[in-house]
């Protein structure tokens, strides 16, 4: 794609698709600078919605139950991701493997209201007392097949030989797997960790169905507040939430594409030895 | 005929009837689903050997392979190293190591840390795997790359550290993929004798699966040519090039001309023949091929001698013009085309530089190929 080339219609429609996409967010965090309290009148810069979000302790509370949520589930989910993906990619034919497969993608299309009324289902009929512990179960549930995705994708571009070649020099299924197969995909494996990470923390709706009292998560807390009037107290901690998934999203594509570059790099210089 | 195998005309311990072979196949069959990639197959390996399986893609050369480093288990039959059946051992418990064809280097470790990869599974010491590590960098000649990432080297530097690694176990035996595939052609012929050289002072069984015919003819002692799934002949490369079991081993080594006759005499170890226009050809029949069979008189292009005069002989004699030549340096082919629209090709080593009056496009010549250097082949 030629710079040069974008025509006047490429351009607007660029410009109105961008504006689409983040004219709210960008309201959003412009308001939480504001220094009045109505959110949507402009009196002047201030931080100190910033200072009141820090100082309220229900609002605190319940990022601290996010945080814990999405460590512990993000961390669970990679694991569990990462072994499936292991299976999908390396047992080419087992019986049911369509099934299978098809089963680890259905969650990234289900509705999460379903995902949400199953699970509470569930807990409901082994009698599992609904709080950290489900929510926690809950967003392993949805977010180890994204991890699976991601990480079966780097999966598909790897040397068997490499595996092999560890066997053949004396190293069991599981040091080859920790020597050479974790190494070489641990980017993958990192930004799976950090996708389950940001959706784990971004979770409104599946949370909803499966917590239980003292395991409010912010996006729980944040939808209730609003329900009582927008105050920029919320879009401070929005701004903060828009941040850190900010920050997760760029660093796992950035890891990503570093892999790609340096995977393209030594195909090119394999190609001209 | 001279191959660097030539050096080792002692060693023939497959001729020698009290000798136990080192690796024993033993009707091994593997399937994958519908399709055999190998059937039944024996073949008998013996210590020290350099051996070579030669065959086109898909012939199972590589699956054979395979089963002998552990990666496959045979469907039928066994595999016997030193005569211990090695059925359900996995690989990381063979005293077997394989050079990969892509080379299988870790990316993430440099050249040292890849050399020491089999060692550290041993639980060898630091200091001797240091010693062992630096002894396998001299002998691939790589000294000075020890701290090189896999991707910071050439194609050739690549396949010497792939080589000190397989090595650095001291395995008894050598599987070698394709090891020559992916250099380039002075590489490649470098590499070869380097390799041949390598495997005599160390001593080790080699197993070297190609489907280049001039690589294995160069190092192995004795080549398996492989077809679909089954060993066609097994013999050292002079043999397998001078007699041929079947027109599909004269074909798949170097080039080989074909003419369809009627067996009409037998005499010793000779036969005569009727082409099909009633030329008289005259070859050895190691095939014992009796009279009235149909058969392939066969002979490759160096043998026939081209001349404007038709030769004093009283058979092999043919008659035709001259439809292309290719100059080729030190050889020149003639492609001549017989009465009958049958092509021959004859070569000729030039030795005078420019001809005064060469042999040229269009004109009739004579071919002359001595019966002793001519084959007959089974229809």
């Amino acid at each position: 794609m030629n710079a040069r080339g974008w025509s006047k219609f490429n351009i607007a429609s660029v410009v109105l698709g961008f504006a689409f996409l983040y004219l709210p967010i960008v309201l959003l965090i412009i308001f939480s600078f504001n220094e009045s309290k109505l959110v949507t009148v402009w009196a002047g810069f201030s931080t100190k919605w910033y200072a009141q979000a820090f100082a309220n302790q229900g609002l605190m509370d319940a990022a601290w139950v996010t945080i814990r949520v999405a460590f512990v589930s993000a961390s669970i989910a990679t694991v569990l991701g990462t072994l499936a993906a292991m299976a999908l990619a390396r047992r080419t034919a087992f019986p049911g493997r369509l099934l299978f497969s098809g089963m680890i993608y259905a969650p990234l299309v289900m509705p999460e209201v379903i995902t949400g009324l199953s699970l509470l289902l569930l807990f409901v009929a082994v009698d599992l007392d609904r709080g950290m512990t489900t929510v926690t179960l809950a967003h392993i549930t949805f977010s180890m097949c994204f991890v699976a995705v991601v990480v079966q994708a780097r999966l598909a571009g790897f040397d068997r030989s490499l595996e092999e070649a560890a066997l053949d020099l004396g190293a069991t299924p599981a040091r080859a797997f920790f020597s050479v197969t974790l190494p070489l995909i641990a980017p993958a494996v990192a930004a799976g960790w950090m996708l389950a990470f940001t959706l784990s923390l971004d979770d409104l709706v599946i949370a909803q169905f499966n917590s239980g009292p003292g395991a409010t998560t912010l996006p729980m807390k944040i939808f209730s507040q609003v329900r009582l009037g927008v105050t920029p107290e919320i879009n401070a901690i929005c701004t903060i939430l828009v941040a850190i998934v900010s920050v997760g999203v760029i660093v796992s594509s950035i890891a990503l594409k570093r892999q790609e570059v340096q995977r393209q790099r030594a195909q090119r210089l394999a190609a001209q030895a | 005929m001279k191959g660097v195998a030539s050096f080792r005309r002692d060693f023939e311990p497959w001729n020698d009837g009290s000798a136990r072979p080192f690796i024993q196949f033993d009707n091994l069959t593997k399937r994958y689903g519908a399709v055999t990639a190998v059937d039944r197959l024996s073949l008998d390996i013996y210590e020290r050997e350099f051996f070579a399986l030669l065959g086109p893609s898909g012939c199972g050369k590589t699956t054979l392979m395979r089963v002998l480093a552990g990666f496959e288990e045979a469907s039928e039959g066994a595999v016997y190293l030193e005569g211990e059946d090695l059925a359900g051992r996995p690989p990381y418990r063979r005293p077997v190591n394989m050079m990969f064809q892509s080379y299988a280097l870790f990316p993430h470790m440099d050249v040292a840390k890849n050399i020491a990869f089999g060692l550290k599974q041993d639980g060898m010491g630091k200091g001797e795997i240091t010693d062992r590590v630096a002894e396998m960098l001299t002998l691939v000649k790589m000294e000075g790359f020890a701290t090189r990432k896999p991707d910071q080297l050439s194609g050739g530097q690549r396949q010497r550290v792939a080589l000190a690694r397989s090595l650095a176990k001291q395995p008894r035996l050598l599987l070698l993929d394709e090891p020559l595939g992916a250099l380039d052609r002075k590489l490649r012929e470098e590499t070869q004798f380097e390799l041949v050289d390598l495997q005599e002072r160390l001593g080790i069984t080699f197993m070297i699966v190609t489907h280049d015919q001039e690589e294995a003819m160069t190092m192995a002692d004795r080549i398996a040519v492989m077809d679909v799934g089954q060993i066609v002949q097994v013999a050292p490369p002079a043999e397998i090039y001078e007699r041929p079991a079947s027109r599909y081993v004269a074909d798949f080594l170097g080039d080989m001309n074909f003419l369809p006759t009627t067996i009409t005499s037998t005499k010793g170890d000779l036969a005569t023949m009727e082409g099909e226009d009633g030329t008289v050809l005259k070859a050895l029949n190691p095939h014992q091929a009796t009279i009235g069979r149909n058969a392939w008189f066969a002979a490759r292009p160096e043998k026939f001698r081209i001349s404007r005069n038709r030769p004093v002989a009283a058979c092999n004699v043919l008659q035709g013009e001259v439809w292309d030549i290719a100059y080729l340096g030190d050889l020149t082919i003639y492609k001549v085309r017989l009465g009958d629209g049958t092509f021959i090709k004859a070569s000729q080593l030039n030795r005078d530089v420019m001809a005064d009056d060469p042999i040229t496009w269009e004109e009739q010549v004579w071919l002359h190929a001595d019966p002793q250097t001519a084959l007959v082949l089974p229809a």
